[in-house]
């Protein structure tokens, strides 16, 4: 096993660099043919993030949730699992955190956020949970559940901003009226970081490190994804583990989604998720449910989404090349597998 | 799990790419966002010859603490003359530094070449670069969810002042959270939040000044036009979100096309139908939004045959061509962008604009010679000539669909609203729900008007009181 794992993780390098190298060729072709010097956009893509403290704080804003999600896929992925319902799961994570936020404003600050936190993580297992009962109970592909609970988890935050939580006076699609301020996770002084977003990432994907890689729990979830029927006869409750996974990873989501109202957005928007769970199906697809590599890919994601956003002002081009060089890489990431002969 | 590595994630990865490419507007205008207005005779020459070299800075820091003292609503007052920018553009030359370029910059809410409201706001923009020699005009567009979903307005704002701005306009209602955020975080930074109040709430710091047109009269006669035109008596109206903004501008509107309706063409009252639909933005967020060409269709397969837009994209227009084209007789009134018409100029009856230029440079030559003084400034369309590039922040230009007979009866009706021999807003004006907008022989102040709660009498769709 582990002669086979670190064969793995060479020929992973390998990918990752062809991935690297095919990526870039085709986003240089792409911004060639909108006439941006490529190498000046490279510079903001790769650098951009950061060259002022500002930068640094909204890249950090950025990868939090999108650390928490990919942590969460990390776990649906060992199992076999296509979770792309995760999008409504962090969605429906941020409206139920918005619940005790708008119940009881008169809390102490860190009772509500504990809550808030609380509330998000329920909320995402809850949405989860339905993917779970549909692809076990039903036999529904877990990949159609979840795109059809995101629709219903767009619809039911928009039916609340622009219905019952609306502001005074108005129905606009733009949001919730903001949180007071007081109950904002606390930032780095002006700085738009809230330490504490990374800092819960960051530990969650330590202890998903450790569930996947260095638990009996983990082993069988594995076993799992890579054979349902076979771990069934090795006395593996595999409905179990399924269930388990996703619940495990709609709390992720909900708490990214808690993230997102509590630290980042601060009021419900109808896109709160703000397409931060397919960003990390990017990521788990790219490090293919190793959570070592969850890290500096999702760190990376993060930094060519902040560095692009100076795309339009510095050089007058569309900051959404970040978009396609994500996923160029990932394409070519499976691309160069499947070349490699090792699906 | 390696079983699972096949189709799927190839074809997510492909939606994701070519979602990631196709940020483009859904509809393309016809016109380049290429600046069209004419160069004014008073542009500040003398500026290059300036012997003051105080830094931008230190006028700036001199300001902020200037305008704390004098921070008031200065009331519409008279910018709109000629006198008055002339009079700007001295006060530039005198004390305006060459050393660097002055940088100013504008979040938008929309992309620029969007034919309405965005496209207006940034030629507005131009306007002032190309009047403020050694100036430098950068821009983040497309501040909103659908287009940009990891953006917050702070951000965009912070991206502009890292490349210099000294200056930033918002432009966006929903951008005045985002405005007042980044306005204490740099006190240095002037700003404008177009269309936005806070300095009347008094939320606003001093830093931050609020500028907006005053678009009801340009809705008037938009209304007019439509009532004029119509063989079926069916106005619609292509509704963005609801506020207090988009409501008064549908009530002008709509007093406009009564006024028009009863006492121009005659007609009774309840032979006029009046009804909007919100689509819930600005703009089509598709899956968020309803979808502004579908709404449009909606108007004209229920016997509407004039589509007033209230949005800031040209779906109005681009269907009543269609459906013009397909044997109907369908017209439109577009917004906010003087080309507008330009699209289908066979459909259009004409087009009530901004023209920001002249406010704009107003404001940012105040603030680049260290006299910002907050304001919350509603501006009057210049009356001599509402289509004055150069004076004028409200226009209406006819469309080549509106008859001979009644652009003579439109601009009768313009003369009068000019000479202030008609106000729309006397009353007896009653809301939906029959509480009173303004009593009978009362005429109603800037503050009834500009929080306007609900839809007038008459108006069919939705108040979100």
């Amino acid at each position: 096993m582990i002669s086979r794992d670190q064969a793995t993780r060479r020929s992973t390098l390998i990918i990752a660099a062809l991935a690297l190298v095919g990526a870039l060729i085709f986003t240089s072709l792409v911004l060639l043919s909108s006439h941006v010097p490529p190498l000046a956009a490279y510079k903001l893509i790769f650098l951009g993030a950061f060259s002022t403290p500002t930068r640094i704080s909204d890249m950090v804003m950025l990868a939090s949730p999108l650390l928490l999600c990919s942590c969460g896929l990390t776990l649906t992925f060992a199992a076999g699992l296509y979770n792309l319902g995760i999008e409504g799961q962090v969605a429906l994570g941020a409206v139920a955190a918005m619940i005790p936020l708008r119940l009881l404003p008169n809390l102490p600050p860190p009772l509500l956020w504990a809550l808030a936190f609380a509330f998000g993580a329920a909320g995402g297992a809850l949405w989860a949970m339905l993917v779970a009962g549909l692809r076990i109970k039903l036999q529904v592909n877990e990949i159609f559940a979840g795109l059809g609970l995101n629709f219903l988890a767009s619809g039911i935050a928009l039916y609340l901003v622009l219905g019952p939580w609306r502001r005074l006076g108005q129905a606009s699609s733009s949001g919730t009226e903001p949180l007071p301020a007081d109950v904002w996770l606390p930032t780095l002084g002006t700085l738009r970081v809230a330490p504490a977003a990374p800092v819960i990432a960051l530990i969650i994907l330590a202890l998903i490190w450790v569930a996947v890689t260095r638990t009996r729990w983990g082993l069988e979830l594995r076993a799992v994804g890579l054979n349902p029927q076979a771990a069934g006869r090795m006395g593996i409750p595999a409905a179990r583990r399924l269930a388990e996974s996703l619940a495990a990873c709609g709390a992720l989501a909900g708490i990214a989604g808690a993230i997102q109202i509590l630290a980042v957005f601060h009021q419900l928007i109808p896109s709160i998720s703000s397409g931060m769970g397919l960003l990390a199906l990017l990521v788990v697809l790219l490090v293919q449910a190793s959570p070592i590599w969850v890290l500096p890919i999702a760190a990376a994601f993060a930094i060519f989404t902040t560095g692009s956003l100076q795309m339009s002002v510095a050089l007058g081009a569309d900051s959404s090349i970040a978009g396609v060089l994500q996923g160029a890489l990932v394409l070519f990431a499976l691309l160069a597998r499947g070349l490699s002969g090792r699906r | 799990m390696t079983r699972a590595f096949k189709r799927w994630p190839a074809l997510l990865v492909l939606t994701t790419l070519l979602a990631a490419c196709g940020g483009a507007p859904a509809s393309k205008p016809t016109t380049a966002p290429a600046a069209t207005v004419p160069v004014a005779t008073a542009a500040p020459a003398a500026t290059a010859a300036s012997a003051a070299t105080v830094p931008a800075a230190t006028a700036a820091i001199t300001a902020t603490a200037a305008i704390t003292t004098t921070a008031a609503i200065t009331a519409t007052a008279a910018i709109t003359t000629t006198a008055t920018i002339t009079a700007t553009a001295a006060i530039t030359a005198t004390a305006a530094t060459t050393d660097k370029a002055y940088v100013f910059g504008m979040v938008l809410v929309g992309p620029i070449n969007d034919g309405g409201w965005n496209q207006a706001q940034y030629e507005g923009m131009k306007y002032v670069e190309a009047r403020i020699p050694g100036s430098k005009f950068i821009y983040v567009d497309k501040v909103n969810p659908a287009d940009r979903p990891n953006t917050k307005v702070e951000q965009a704002i912070d991206e502009l002042i890292t490349q210099g701005a000294a200056f930033v306009v918002t432009n966006s209602a929903d951008f005045g959270d985002g405005t007042t955020i980044a306005a204490k975080a740099n006190p240095k930074v002037f700003f404008i939040h177009a269309s936005g109040d806070a300095v009347l709430s008094g939320k606003a710091p001093a830093n931050v000044g609020n500028i907006m047109g005053r678009m009801e009269y340009g809705k008037m006669i938009a209304g007019c036009a439509a009532a004029l035109q119509t063989a079926t008596g069916k106005i619609s109206y292509l509704g963005p979100l609801i506020d207090s903004e988009t409501r008064r501008l549908v009530n002008a509107a709509f007093l406009g096309a009564k006024h028009c309706w009863t006492d121009v063409r005659g007609k009774p009252a309840d032979q006029l139908s009046f009804k909007v639909t919100w689509i819930g933005f600005w703009s089509n967020i598709p899956g968020v939004t309803l979808d502004p060409t579908q709404v449009a269709n909606d108007f004209i397969n229920g016997g509407s045959d004039v589509i007033i837009s209230g949005i800031d994209t040209t779906e109005a227009i681009v269907e009543a061509s269609k459906a013009t084209k397909a044997g109907k007789k369908i017209y439109a009134i577009p917004y906010d962008f003087k080309g507008a018409c330009e699209q289908a100029a066979d459909v259009c009856l004409g087009v009530p604009y901004f023209n920001w230029g002249p406010s704009y440079l107003k404001v940012i030559s105040d603030a680049k010679s260290g006299t910002f003084t907050q304001s919350w400034n509603w501006i009057a369309p210049d009356w001599t000539n509402i289509n004055n590039p150069d004076t004028s922040i409200v226009g209406f230009e006819k469309g080549a669909a509106l008859s001979t007979e009644n652009q003579a009866k439109l601009d009768e009706f313009i003369k009068k609203l000019a000479d202030g021999s008609l106000n729309l807003y006397t009353g007896p004006l009653s809301y939906q729900d029959g509480k009173p907008f303004v009593a009978a022989g009362a005429t109603a102040d800037d503050k009834t008007v500009w929080y306007t709660a609900q839809l007038l009498k008459g108006v069919e769709g939705q108040s979100a009181p």
